[in-house]
């Protein structure tokens, strides 16, 4: 029960780098290898503003999510959309966005190192046990998870109830179709991107009121969120949210009865299950 | 195929195998010098050159990025640092050789049948995925986390060794370049969808070149262990070799076998320089070279040359052309 | 349909394809006969080209069977399909962008259904280069070739393999009346070297010509099937095309 629950809720808070990184790959058509380190730089905002001000980490949104928002506007308008320009087809972008991104993981890395050392950075916030079903479970965890809760269904209503959301979602199902019906594809991209990585760093400002990180931390988020997105199927967000807690859960059970140290096996282990079984995800569809 | 048309080399081949004889001869002749300084970083080109021109071998004719170098490397590493007390070191790393094909055949074979981006994924965090297991078994067997590789092969030895390597990878992607396997691969990096219609089963070319190339990272981590007398997972699996690696072979160029050489010298020297001057910012310098060449040398430096001998066309090709006889 | 004596080469049995909601190809029939050449024609978006593809294995069928001589070919994978003498030609060009005339030639005649290397692959290339009308050319870039000869180039590369069957997707399009003339004698050869051919085109005169049936697509079915003055004549074929613009 208790591995349920906080599978649970540590699911509930992946989901928001998952969706972060499923704006970016199924929306703007880049796989952001660095979209770990927005993460992370995320969650580093969170301890310097948490250790700077003594202040909710919750707060820290107010900055952390505008900063990221721009600085991956930036990073689609002044790196990404030149390689789009440049690539001859589909599969070139591919090759240049992931070599680029690849790069940038490292400069990002960098310069975490240079402004904030390489130990292991935590702080402690509602560390308080708070009882659910007569166990108790630290509110942090709580309040993080209700926090992604909030992030990811605003997210869902607006693309599904707005005209913005709509021109996303059609960017998302043929960038080529949309072109054609008068939407502006460059910019809908960098929105989508710029989103994305907003949604990512506040799911590591979330993050960090219960994990602890390091600047180097970035790749296996990456890949978690990367093993989530192709477990529920490119391009769906409600894939990436159920997907997000299968993983939340094998993790935890992981940890619990194995060893904490081999939480990337576990995701590695549904990698695995879902290429040999169903390489197009669980709300993917069948492409041929 | 007839055998003798498959041994007989043109003019041009001759001249090229020549020249790679020389180069590699006079390579071989640096332990003399008596530097160790230079020795070292000989011991280094050699080794970036073999994980370099490898890694070139899958990736460039394919464009698909492996980014798994030091899972392999690691795993070869580990494999001399704890097999050590059981077996001689020559057949240390042809174990290594082994574990590394098999696990590169087990990772192509699960990802490589279905999409480039998958393959990508995977390889992404493989070298984090095998410190952690490796790790986590030491940690249930009781061992301690580090080994010792102590063991008594000298600098110039390693070097030698090395630089042996790194010709048997020369040969051995000379021999795929002219072989059906390397015509097929050039013909899955144009179109995968006509290469299989024209009846090249694309997943097996894949792996076998996948296994070829990540073999050799196994078998140089193998090599280099004794290297380090002391032997960690953060050495092991670091992922900055992996990243290192895809830069020097980028920066030269994916598309000849030598192309990565002219990577990993010009690199391997500036980085001596860099790490000495600029130890605290490694990490981010690596980083904005690593974009500086994908942004503006996309064909690496042997893209340059070519561009800038087709400018100059007509004077430079007629010199080759009479040079190596009229088959440039 | 095919004289019951003679060897046919592909049958389709029901054969179905369905994209999500979409129903490409629906329950076709139809049989082959070794040395025939076969007209699939019908408007936009009948699933001609999708019929193609699930012969030549780029796409699985969704229901029903094909078989290559009479060994059900429709799990089989695609390179291995080739293997066994089918070779087709793309409806929108597919070029090796990095490899000359000569090789991308060549590409088709190494892994396929006969299998050279060496000298003999490129004497045999060179030949298939002559035969197409690009005689000289096998040292240039395709990238330098217009739209029209890289159809032949692609002909070229499909033919290497000695293909006992070969798939034609609208070849013929684009081709001016005298490249048509040519064009129509150069596949009137290849049905003379004994290959069974299945051609996809809008071009009339070249059905009327080239071929021994039709079969007429529609959303997905067979309308009609028959000789291609009959099938033409065929009150619903008229139909179907009535009110497209390729008719």
């Amino acid at each position: 029960m208790d591995v349920i629950i906080i599978g649970l809720l540590l699911g509930g808070t992946y989901a928001l780098m998952a969706v972060g990184l499923q704006l970016q790959y199924g929306v703007a058509r880049i796989m952001n290898l660095a979209s770990g380190e927005t993460l992370v730089c995320g969650a580093f905002g969170a301890v310097w503003f948490f250790t700077a001000y003594k202040m909710s980490p919750l707060y820290a949104l107010i900055g952390v999510v505008p900063a990221a928002f721009f600085a991956n506007w930036a990073i689609y308008r002044f790196m990404m959309l030149p390689l789009v320009r440049r690539a001859k087809n589909q599969g070139q972008l591919e090759v240049d966005s992931i070599l680029a991104t690849f790069g940038l993981s490292f400069v990002a890395i960098g310069i975490l190192l240079a402004l904030f050392g390489g130990e292991f950075l935590a702080y402690s916030y509602l560390a308080t046990p708070f009882s659910i079903l007569g166990q108790p479970y630290a509110l942090n965890r709580i309040v993080a998870f209700l926090g992604a809760a909030v992030v990811c269904v605003g997210l869902y209503i607006w693309l599904h109830h707005t005209r913005a959301g709509l021109t996303l979602r059609a960017v998302s199902v043929n960038p080529s179709a949309a072109g054609l019906v008068g939407i502006n594809v460059a910019s809908t991209s960098a929105l989508a991107f710029a989103l994305g990585g907003a949604v990512s760093a506040s799911g590591g400002t979330l993050l960090s009121m219960f994990l602890n990180f390091d600047a180097s931390l970035g790749v296996i988020f990456t890949l978690k969120a990367l093993v989530i997105v192709i477990m529920g199927g490119v391009g769906d967000i409600r894939g990436a949210i159920v997907a997000s807690f299968i993983l939340g859960l094998t993790e935890t059970a992981v940890a619990t009865y194995l060893d904490p140290g081999l939480t990337l096996a576990a995701a590695y282990v549904l990698f695995i299950v879902i290429l040999l079984v169903r390489p197009e995800g669980l709300f993917g569809r069948r492409s041929s | 195929m007839n055998l003798p048309a498959a041994i007989a080399l043109s003019h041009r081949e001759q001249i090229k195998l020549l020249a790679g004889v020389l180069i590699f001869g006079a390579a071989a002749l640096l332990p003399f010098f008596n530097t160790t300084y230079w020795l070292s970083i000989g011991i280094s080109i050699a080794m970036f050159t073999v994980l370099a021109t490898s890694w070139a071998l899958f990736s460039g004719p394919t464009n698909y990025i492996a980014l798994s170098t030091a899972a392999f490397f690691g795993i070869g590493m580990y494999i001399v640092g704890g097999g050590l007390p059981y077996l001689p070191f020559p057949a240390l790393v042809l174990v290594a050789a082994l574990a590394g094909a098999l696990f590169s055949a087990v990772v192509g074979l699960a990802t490589l049948r279905i999409s480039g981006v998958y393959f990508v994924i995977f390889t992404l965090g493989l070298a984090e995925l095998v410190r952690q297991v490796v790790a986590w078994a030491q940690h249930v067997m009781g061992t301690s986390s580090g080994l010792y590789v102590l063991i008594g092969i000298s600098d110039q030895a390693m070097y030698w060794l090395l630089l042996g390597l790194a010709a048997l990878v020369f040969l051995v992607g000379w021999a795929i370049g002219r072989s059906r396997l390397g015509f097929a691969l050039r013909i899955i990096g144009n179109d995968e969808v006509v290469a299989v219609h024209s009846g090249i089963n694309t997943a097996r070319a894949k792996v076998v070149l996948f296994v070829i190339s990540s073999t050799f990272a196994a078998m140089t981590g193998a090599l280099v262990a004794p290297r380090w007398s002391y032997v960690e997972p953060s050495i092991a699996f670091s992922p900055f070799l992996s990243f290192e690696v895809v830069i020097m072979a980028l920066l030269g160029g994916v598309h000849r076998l030598w192309g990565p050489l002219v990577g990993v010298i010009p690199f391997t020297l500036l980085w001596e320089f860099i790490s000495a001057k600029f130890p605290s910012q490694t990490t981010l310098l690596l980083g904005a070279c690593f974009l500086l060449i994908v942004y503006f040398i996309p064909r690496g430096v042997v893209g340059l040359i070519e561009d800038f001998t087709r400018e100059r066309g007509g004077a430079i090709r007629d010199l080759l052309k009479r040079w190596t006889g009229g088959h440039a | 349909m095919p004289s019951a004596t003679a060897t046919v080469a592909l049958r389709a049995e029901g054969v179905s394809k369905r994209f999500g909601g979409l129903v490409a190809v629906d329950g076709m029939s139809f049989a082959l006969a070794e040395n025939e050449v076969l007209g699939l024609i019908g408007p936009n978006g009948s699933g001609k080209t999708t019929m193609l593809n699930l012969i030549s294995g780029a796409t699985k069928p969704s229901g029903g069977a094909i078989r290559l001589y009479e060994h059900d070919i429709s799990a089989t994978p695609a390179s291995e399909i080739a293997r066994r003498g089918v070779a087709r030609t793309f409806q929108i060009v597919r070029m090796l962008p990095s490899l000359t005339v000569l090789e991308n030639v060549s590409a088709g005649g190494v892994f396929g259904h006969s299998r050279r290397w060496g000298r003999d692959l490129e004497d045999h290339a060179r030949d298939l280069l002559r035969r197409v009308g690009l005689q000289g050319a096998g040292d240039a870039s395709v990238s330098a070739l217009t739209y029209i000869d890289q159809k032949r180039v692609e002909l070229a590369r499909a033919l290497a393999s000695d293909p006992k069957v070969l798939l034609l997707d609208e070849w013929l399009a684009g081709l001016n009346p005298t490249e048509l003339r040519t064009g129509i004698a150069l596949i009137e050869q290849l049905r003379a070297e004994g290959r069974t051919i299945i051609i996809v085109e809008h071009v009339m005169d070249a059905i009327r010509s080239l071929c021994d049936r039709c079969i007429v697509m529609n959303s997905g079915a067979k309308i009609a099937e028959g000789t291609p003055r009959e099938v033409l004549a065929d009150p619903e074929v008229i139909r179907a095309y009535l009110g497209d613009a390729d008719a």
